[in-house]
């Protein structure tokens, strides 16, 4: 279709520009950068060409019609051509989108928050959203090494355990490990070890929780099994770690130690049974949640489209009451109007889940009440696990875009 | 990574390794916006290998460069939300600071 165009209206600015008078044209392809512009230009001042898609047009370009029997309209125009015949230019203009582009925030708290993104393509609010869930990093634990686990919690399964407890500390701050050797900059280790006392006559319980992971500054204490015993006496005996200094003499973590805040404390690991015994060190390393869940920085995201509520005529006594009784979430509301007559109204389209319970009756309803989605309208939610807050994982998510298109741009030159 | 012909370079395919639908669909959305092109669409051919081919046909501008433009405006899209998503953030921390000093003090907690 573009290759019909592009001819079209060059052919259309020939003849058009050459009738107009010669000042205007050289001012306007002055201006314009480009001949053709001009000669559109001209084209779109005329009085009968539209300037804008008519109304119907405008409503399936925005909304999605969320109809009794299935959603229509549920595509985004993408190509620029789309309504070249109409005269609209749908083409990405960058400062089009600066001023058409909006953020509100709706709530916010340490570990969620919601905001509205407006003005923006469903295909950058997937690339983020998807990048919040797979590609932000944090740290999570990595290797477990138990020396001894006596509890009813398989080895296996509660170095998985160990694994899903979410880290608080800025993964900023530290390097992918890939296939270098565990140091301060890379690895954070914890140590555990937990034990139920055998007291006669009783039965003891004890509950492990993420509070008893101590983190270990200075590496690893268990030593590395090398069959070299006269190297130990020498030098420092070797561990499963090298750390070439403290963690806690980096500025980073000097009065702010690694660990769990909050309610992170209170994960429960493992129970213990009397005489029973958990001693293990648990390795902390970077990563994304593309390779495993436990790396994911989120509880999880999501966006859903505005909804939009719309009657189509004044609903009025009985049946505004069985709409409103009929609204599970409470969209609308009733308000009184002369004579003791009541109107029904929209307070809480926000609410609104599509349940499309009020537009049931089929024919009747579709009729009475309109449900639609706003196309460029997100309401994003973000829930941390409380690695970042969650402002912080949204800025790094837009980052790690950039950084995708920046590879690609160097990639190609 | 580019495949195309050499006298013809307004038809390419690239393809990316390591990439997947988040960058695809967004490249797609903003090539599909340029008038220069005239098809462009994308593929991952396994889903266990990590790459995505990107087909992109233009009306004569190379196709390498239309490629490379779209990334620029994706990428200035994004430092735009990023700035955009930057102030109105700081602006509602301000406007409710006893919800901001609750973060601030969990943050210490070890």
């Amino acid at each position: 279709m573009a290759k019909k165009d592009e001819p079209m209206s060059e052919g259309e600015e020939e003849t058009e520009a050459e009738s107009i008078s010669e000042s205007e044209s050289e001012s306007q392809s002055l201006s314009g950068g480009g001949e053709s512009k001009g000669g559109l230009e001209y084209i779109m001042s005329l009085p009968d060409v539209p300037t804008k898609l008519p109304p119907h047009m405008e409503l399936q370009r925005t909304r999605v019609f969320c109809n009794a029997d299935a959603p229509i309209h549920t595509d985004t125009v993408q190509y620029s051509g789309a309504f070249a015949a109409l005269g609209e230019d749908n083409s990405f203009r960058l400062d089009h989108f600066r001023k058409n582009f909006r953020i509100e925030v709706m709530r916010y708290s340490e570990d969620d928050m919601e905001f509205d993104m407006i003005g923006i393509d469903p295909a950058l609010a997937n690339a983020f959203r998807r990048i919040l869930i797979a590609e932000v990093p944090t740290m999570a634990i990595e290797k477990v090494l138990i020396a001894n686990n006596t509890s009813v919690v398989q080895d296996e399964v509660l170095a998985h355990r160990l694994g899903l407890i979410p880290i608080s500390v800025d993964p900023r701050l530290f390097e992918y490990a890939d296939n270098n050797a565990p140091n301060e900059r890379n690895t954070i280790v914890f140590k555990l070890h937990a034990h139920c006392e055998r007291v006669k006559g009783e039965r003891r319980r004890h509950t492990v929780k993420a509070n008893d992971l101590k983190w270990l500054p200075n590496g690893s204490e268990f030593l590395l099994e090398s069959g070299d015993s006269n190297s130990n006496s020498t030098s420092k005996p070797k561990t499963h770690t090298s750390f070439s200094c403290s963690q806690d003499s980096l500025p980073e973590f000097s009065n702010n130690p690694i660990g769990f805040k909050g309610k992170l404390n209170d994960i429960i690991i493992a129970k213990l049974g009397s005489g029973q015994e958990i001693e293990l060190e648990a390795h902390a390393v970077k990563g994304i949640g593309k390779t495993h869940a436990k790396w994911s920085p989120v509880a999880t995201t999501w966006y859903r489209m505005l909804p939009e509520v719309v009657l189509l005529e004044e609903i009025e006594d009985e049946m505004a009451e069985k709409l409103k009784s009929k609204c599970p979430v409470g969209v609308f509301d009733i308000e009184d109007i002369a004579n003791g007559k009541k109107k029904l109204t929209v307070a809480r389209p926000r609410a609104c889940t599509l349940c499309r319970e009020c537009i049931r009756e089929g024919e009747e309803g579709e009729k009475r009440v309109s449900l639609r989605r706003v196309k460029d309208h997100f309401i994003f939610t973000i829930e941390s696990t409380g690695a970042l807050p969650p402002d912080v994982l949204f800025t790094e998510a837009v980052k790690i875009l950039e950084s995708k298109c920046e590879r690609v741009i160097s990639d190609l030159s | 990574m580019e495949h195309g012909s050499f006298s013809d370079n307004s038809k390419s395919t690239f393809s990316l390794t390591d990439e997947d639908h988040t960058l695809a669909n967004a490249v797609r959305f903003t090539l599909n916006q340029d008038p220069r092109v005239s098809f462009c669409g994308y593929s991952i051919p396994h889903p266990s290998e990590n790459r995505v081919n990107i087909r992109i046909q233009t009306t004569g501008a190379p196709a390498r460069e239309v490629l490379k433009d779209a990334c620029q405006d994706l990428m200035m899209m994004c430092q735009h939300v990023r700035s955009t998503f930057d102030t109105v953030v700081a602006d509602y921390k301000t406007r409710n600071p006893s919800e901001e000093m609750d973060t601030d003090d969990s943050d210490n907690v070890g």
